[in-house]
């Protein structure tokens, strides 16, 4: 009824072959696992964490991670998306319990209709509460609302040696901080208060503007983020230092607006060939999306689906870039080296990979909320870039040594290759998160960067 | 359909159901076996949407308890108007094979239990001349296989025993459903190969809502597409069946 005991899970593993099904985002790299513990209530999980030998367990969310963050290769995952139970919800002031497993899609069906929406949403709604947390994700509010984790009441935390550890402010305020961004390697969480934040309704006003230079954005981005709780930026990555791209901006409209039903688009059947996607398709695209929004400068009032997760309406669209899959470059640079920024956009254009996906966004100045939180003051751009082998990954490292000398940083939900020396860089202060990770966790991720067993 | 009880409630297949009944605020009454794991969905099911959540906690595999659970629900839950009986238990067929405690342990809880629960509760809708009574057995139980024969006819006989109730309370207009889902990818089932390619719990509990919500069907295969794999593994002659090894 309640299916196998973890110790007889573990027992059928030294028959049973490695598991390859299991993938990040990016597709990249392909790994195999030994096992993947699906635990369906919380009262299963102290006994999957006794019964492990140290270092074998990561936690699993939905997979939405680019690079290996959510991997563990050659090892152990707990699936937690099972662990899905919205366990209460204080209507007066907005605050969620809810486990781990629990997806922000499922708490938007959920309380959206009641006048709740998420205080920081990532651009896919395909993530779960522990992977926010684990990430400290970010989003269009990050200048007023700060990361995820800032709006993280308080968790408990199943541990291997301390059982459920309750974390919040006041007790273990530490272990609290180390979550928020811990990449899963802290524990697994059992629950979390989230606090929620009134609005209207599920419309957006939003604006599109489109933009010419670096300057530019960032007049837009002065001016806006004072007026506007959303800000993000299209870029075409093929432009370089011509930099030109579309300013999004928006408030959560004020009326209720008019009733609408999310729709759930087409998906991907299977992976295209890696041709389909190649220097001209990928620049057509571009200028044809820029045009498309320059024409049309116009506030309009969207359905929050369209302005938050314009990419969630294709489900399964990493299969556009083919069975190789592709990485995600995301860095953060100090607002005082533009120099360094336009370096690096140029060393993009120059390449000739870059692709349809670039995203540019000035942080705010709030403190970070997690020990090993990526954001920080600056801009950050994300790029996507298709998996072709050396080539791919010598444009990347040409990319990290702008990174590293303006004192930047790069976010480990979406890498799967940086340096442990730009490891170190980014994170100095990673060596203090140590004594919080669970003995009985270790990442793909983890071991690769701190170059550990 | 608004007054549900939900026998084997924590199993997967009726958290996926009890999920989709909650948000059309449907009244639940659950039972299952861990008060701590019912407690937890009572929370759950009550913020998304369920006008009221009772639980009870009791091992529905021991008959023992039986009146007790039936009486609980008569109090407690006096006008529920369906019963889905969503419990089951799936050992590896070896161990049937080897001992005969596992086999009558699989027996007991799979067609046993699951005909004396719901002789109980078919007396009262039969009195009351209403309501709908549904359980979910298996494909398995439609030929007996090498492979899963044990769990396979425990599951044959309860589908005949539903084949003969639904006969009975027809003329008392109480709808029995026999529900028959092909392999889903719950708790109950992580250990089989190919797991990764069972169907959605999901997808099976919209099938068997909307069953419970329509007049038809008698029998529901869910995924839809079993109906006629079954049909046609029926229409297998015994010489040939008898030396496949699935």
């Amino acid at each position: 009824m309640t299916g196998q005991s973890a110790a007889a899970a573990r027992k059928q593993l030294a028959v049973s072959p490695p598991i390859t099904r299991i993938l990040s985002w990016g597709r990249y790299p392909k790994t195999a696992h030994r096992f993947v513990h699906k635990p369906a209530w919380n009262d299963q999980v102290p006994e999957i964490l006794r019964t492990a030998a140290p270092g074998s367990l990561l936690p699993y969310g939905l997979g939405r991670s680019y690079g290996d963050s959510c991997l563990n290769a050659g090892r152990e995952l707990i699936d937690c998306r099972r662990l899905n139970r919205i366990l209460g919800f204080d209507e007066s002031i907005g605050l969620l319990r809810c486990e781990s497993g629990v997806s922000l899609s499922d708490i938007l069906d959920v309380f959206l209709p009641r006048g709740w929406f998420l205080p920081v949403t990532p651009g896919t709604r395909f993530v779960t509460v522990g992977g926010a947390i684990a990430n400290d994700v970010h989003g269009k509010n990050h200048h007023c609302a700060g990361t995820f984790g800032a709006h993280v009441r308080q968790i408990a935390l199943h541990r291997t040696n301390d059982g459920l550890v309750i974390c919040n402010p006041e007790t273990n305020s530490d272990m609290l901080h180390a979550t928020i961004s811990g990449l899963g390697l802290t524990g697994v969480i059992a629950w979390a208060d989230i606090q929620l934040k009134r609005v209207a309704g599920p419309w957006i006003d939003a604006e599109s503007v489109p933009f010419h230079s670096l300057s530019a954005f960032l007049d837009l981005t002065r001016e806006s983020d004072g007026r506007f709780e959303y800000t993000v930026a299209w870029l075409d990555c093929f432009a370089g230092k011509n930099l030109r791209g579309i300013f999004f901006r928006g408030n959560h409209a004020t009326g209720r607006g008019k009733e609408f039903h999310v729709k759930r688009g087409p998906q991907l059947p299977f992976a295209l060939p890696s041709w389909t996607l190649n220097r001209h398709s990928v620049k057509a695209f571009n200028s044809a999306y820029y045009a498309m929004h320059a024409f049309k400068r116009k506030a309009a009032a969207l359905p929050y689906d369209s302005f938050f997760y314009p990419l969630d309406s294709i489900r399964q669209w990493n299969l556009l870039y083919g069975r190789q899959g592709f990485l995600q470059y995301q860095c953060v640079i100090p607002e005082t080296k533009l120099e360094a920024f336009e370096e690096l956009l140029d060393r993009v254009a120059r390449s000739g990979m870059g692709s349809f996906l670039g995203v540019l966004k000035q942080f705010g100045s709030a403190p970070a909320a997690g020990l090993l939180s990526f954001p920080r003051p600056g801009l950050t751009v994300a790029l996507d870039f298709a998996m072709r082998g050396e080539r791919t990954l010598r444009l990347m490292q040409s990319l990290d040594e702008v990174v590293e000398q303006s004192g930047g940083a790069l976010y480990p939900a979406k890498d799967a290759r940086m340096s442990p020396a730009l490891f170190e860089s980014s994170f100095p202060q990673w060596r203090s998160f140590v004594p919080y990770i669970d003995p009985k966790m270790s990442s793909s991720f983890w071991r690769r960067v701190t170059e550990a067993q | 359909m608004k007054k549900v009880v939900i026998l084997g409630a924590t199993s997967g297949i009726a958290l996926e159901v009890e999920r989709q009944l909650a948000r059309r605020g449907c009244e639940l009454l659950l039972v299952a076996r861990s008060p701590q794991r019912l407690a937890e969905l009572q929370g759950d099911l009550a913020v998304r949407g369920a006008q009221q959540v009772f639980t009870h906690a009791a091992d529905l595999a021991c008959v023992q308890q039986h009146a007790a659970i039936f009486e609980f629900a008569r109090r407690t839950f006096p006008n529920f108007d369906t019963v889905l009986l969503a419990y089951g238990s799936m050992h590896d067929q070896k161990d049937s094979e080897t001992s005969v405690d596992t086999l009558l342990e699989e027996l007991q809880v799979n067609f046993v239990s699951a005909t004396a629960i719901l002789t109980l509760f078919a007396a009262e809708l039969e009195r009351r001349r209403t309501g709908c009574l549904a359980a979910i057995t298996s494909v398995a139980g439609d030929r007996g296989r090498r492979s899963n024969y044990v769990y396979g006819s425990a599951k044959g006989a309860l589908s005949l025993f539903l084949q003969g109730l639904r006969s009975r309370l027809h003329p008392a207009g109480v709808r029995v459903i026999t529900i028959k889902p092909g392999p889903v990818q719950t708790p109950m089932t992580d250990h089989l190969p190919n797991a990764a390619h069972f169907a959605d719990p999901e997808q099976v509990a919209r099938d068997i809502v909307c069953a419970l919500e329509r007049r038809s069907p008698d029998v529901l295969y869910t995924p839809k597409v079993w109906r006629y794999v079954m049909k046609t593994v029926q229409e297998i002659p015994e010489t040939i069946f008898k030396r496949l090894s699935f």
